[in-house]
């Protein structure tokens, strides 16, 4: 079989899978974000950047991107520390690693969903019996409606516990892997040179893990901006989002698929304005963190 | 050529394709109507459909069971050419300004006066009828007699004496009252604007552009912050769990519930509307009913419309029996929820009665997701935020207003 015909075989589906159902669909969405397209997916009324302008506008959907930026702003450090530290403590232990590493790895492979639900109907659902109001019982507090109060907003606790136990072992995993390519050679070297634990830290492992990290930093903002499953699957009801911590999708998703009016054209225009809102932050983080 | 290994992935591959489908009738059959149903929780409905279809002679009709996110699967198939001849709804203003849907004004013949009229309203759209109501579900607020006899506490009848009631009812650890897990904001937003005399929207202005709507939604607030609702069950108001088990003394829930609450606390509950602000406002129930619709983009309208004419206004058997038989709904047709036996005492009496005095659409037609995402996020954001409901109320007006010149002019 000669080489060319071996490559398609191998790639043609592939890719042809990808022009279809991503390339195509984003394309046409880009399309869309320019004409008045309710409850059709073929564009009537060209409209030009009027949908753009609306939802630069639209008081909802600028302050879930606002709250969403600070949201980025906090779980990507603290995701980044907390996983490099994992990473550290499981790469230097001599007995049981790999026992350390699956167990903080597992909830990596559970639905965001299944754990979502979990979250909000077992360990901090309102009743006294929930597993976190009664260890707030052992204290004599009372119990606390954790998904619902808004002052202070206890489900900021809920979400982010949820995430940081979702996502802390993939990133820990990408961490132990660059840990892994660091020579050994380097840190002798530093030994005969006279440097601490900290000193190697700082000036051997933490310029050997830059790729690492840029690639980290770089997964941890994009799933920051794309929030949706475990938001959706905590504070969603039947009646809708509460306008609290919704995030930019789910303010899409209502917008562009709700019952009660689909509206394509400012759905798209929306999700353009998150992608190019997106591929900015990411430009922009790339070029600090490579100087 | 290709390869014996590439035919055989394609050959996978399409099987994969094909067993996506779930098509639960009979399948390859290119004559029969597709009609959609959403998955209800009894058991029986869906051999219940099923066995209506079969009993059509004129066209060989494939029912669909639709598990999860019914409303976006339907949405979304309306969209292209491969959606349902017939499927069951509620009538939106877009969908019929985007021409999905055809009207059906024409099917109901004599049997017109027989539908409750407060039901065909939530079907008609700009004067048109869109849907053939097939079964009516409400909402309205259970309480537990034996706990409001110990507290010497009278059914409310007002908004003040329910939150009066819910307060005196919250001792040790029960609540007074569950309204869903959001603190009410999001099922009693629409009954406290019916409670003040406003509305979502009336006469193709925004209902609620008064300051008594911003009393009536501050009622909530005050009944948020009293600390006498229950938050964060492990069931969302629509169970009635909460109620059942006995860590409320009242619950909003809806018909539905009424089989599981007889099950659990025998005749030891009563329901009511949710009750009236005061003078010039008025008690309600809401009302939202499933209706049997016609896909205007289905190649075969006359044979569809014939059907549903066929299955909801001619075979009233069918009605009676998909009503009352296996979950709990009222019927649509006065001539057959009077004579049904399970109707006529009870909560179940109660609730007809409501229906009839006290119906407001839950979902109206030209209520649009646009509308109702202001409105609720200005609810929630009282009711929980404590922000201050003139304003917010001001704001979701001024949104509802421009929605409606875009719809009306």
């Amino acid at each position: 079989m000669s080489h060319a015909r071996a490559f398609w075989l191998f790639v043609g589906p592939f890719a042809a899978g990808l022009l279809v159902f991503v390339y195509v669909p984003i394309g046409w969405s880009v399309l869309l974000s320019f004409f008045d397209a309710r409850n059709t997916v073929t564009p009537v009324e060209f409209v030009g950047l009027r949908n753009y302008a609306d939802m630069l506008t639209d008081g909802p959907f600028l302050r879930s991107l606002g709250t969403f930026s600070v949201f980025a702003a906090f779980i990507v450090p603290l995701t980044f520390v907390l996983a490099l530290v994992l990473a550290l403590l499981v790469s230097q232990i001599s007995f049981m690693q790999a026992f350390f590493r699956s167990v903080f790895f597992l909830p990596t492979a559970c639905s965001y969903v299944v754990a979502s639900l979990v979250w909000k109907l077992s360990v901090f659902n309102g009743l006294r019996s929930g597993l976190a109001n009664t260890v707030l019982s052992w204290f004599g507090a009372d119990p606390v409606a954790w998904t619902v109060s808004t002052s202070p907003p206890w489900y900021w606790l809920v979400l982010v516990t949820l995430r940081l136990w979702l996502q802390l072992g993939f990133y820990m995993i990408l961490f132990i892997a660059g840990l892994q390519r660091i020579p050994p050679v380097l840190y002798e070297a530093a030994a005969l040179d006279g440097a601490r634990s900290w000193q190697a830290f700082r000036f051997v492992t933490l310029p050997q893990l830059r790729t690492t990290s840029v690639a980290v930093l770089l997964l941890l903002l994009i799933g920051a901006y794309q929030a949706f499953d475990e938001f959706y699957n905590v504070l969603g009801t039947d009646r809708g989002y509460p306008p609290f911590a919704r995030p930019p999708l789910i303010y899409l998703y209502y917008t562009a698929l709700g019952s009660g009016g689909q509206d394509f054209g400012h759905g798209s225009a929306g999700a353009v304005i998150l992608t190019v809102l997106i591929v900015g932050v990411t430009l922009l983080q790339g070029r600090v963190v490579r100087r | 050529m290709i390869s014996r290994r590439g035919l055989l992935s394609l050959a996978g591959a399409s099987a994969l394709l094909a067993a996506c489908g779930s098509n639960t009738g009979r399948g390859g059959n290119g004559a029969a109507l597709q009609q959609w149903y959403h998955a209800y929780g009894e058991p029986g409905v869906q051999q219940a459909v099923e066995r209506y279809a079969k009993a059509f002679t004129k066209t060989p009709v494939d029912v669909q069971w639709n598990p999860g996110d019914y409303d976006s699967k339907l949405a979304t198939s309306l969209l292209s050419d491969g959606g349902p001849d017939v499927f069951e709804s509620t009538p939106q203003i877009s969908s019929v300004r985007a021409g999905q849907l055809v009207p059906l004004d024409d099917l109901f013949g004599d049997a017109r006066t027989d539908f409750s009229a407060s039901i065909l309203e939530t079907h008609t759209v700009e004067g048109k009828i869109y849907g053939i109501p097939q079964a009516v579900d409400m909402q309205m607020l259970f309480y537990r007699k034996s706990m409001l006899d110990r507290a010497g506490v009278q059914p409310p009848s007002t908004v003040d004496e329910l939150l009066d009631a819910a307060r005196r009812l919250s001792t040790g650890g029960v609540k007074g009252l569950f309204a869903g897990n959001d603190g009410g904001g999001g099922v009693l937003g629409g009954p406290a604007l019916w409670s003040a005399g406003l509305d979502y929207v009336r006469d193709r202005q925004v209902g609620f552009d008064d300051p008594l709507a911003a009393k009536a939604i501050g009622k909530l607030r005050d009944l948020y912050t009293s600390g006498s609702l229950l938050l964060g069950a492990v069931k969302d108001w629509a169970e009635p769990d909460a109620f059942t088990q006995g860590l409320v003394a009242m619950q909003w829930t809806g018909l539905w519930a009424v089989p599981a609450v007889r099950k659990a606390l025998g005749d030891d509950f009563g329901v009511l509307p949710f009750p009236s602000l005061g003078a010039g406002g008025r008690a309600s129930v809401p009302v939202g009913a499933f209706g049997a619709m016609v896909n205007a983009k289905s190649k075969r309208i006359d044979e569809a419309k014939e059907f549903v004419r066929w299955l909801w206004v001619e075979r009233t058997d069918y009605q009676e029996d998909f009503n009352l038989s296996y979950g709990f709904h009222i019927p649509p047709r006065k001539s057959i929820s009077d004579k049904a036996s399970k109707l006529t005492s009870g909560a179940a009496a109660d609730a007809v009665k409501f229906v009839r005095d006290n119906a407001k659409a839950s979902n109206p037609p030209d209520w649009t997701s646009v509308m109702r995402t202001a409105f609720n996020d200005a609810v929630s954001r009282v009711v929980r935020d404590g922000a201050p409901a003139d304003a917010e109320l001001r704001s979701a007006a001024g949104v509802v207003r421009d929605e409606l010149k875009r719809l009306y002019g």
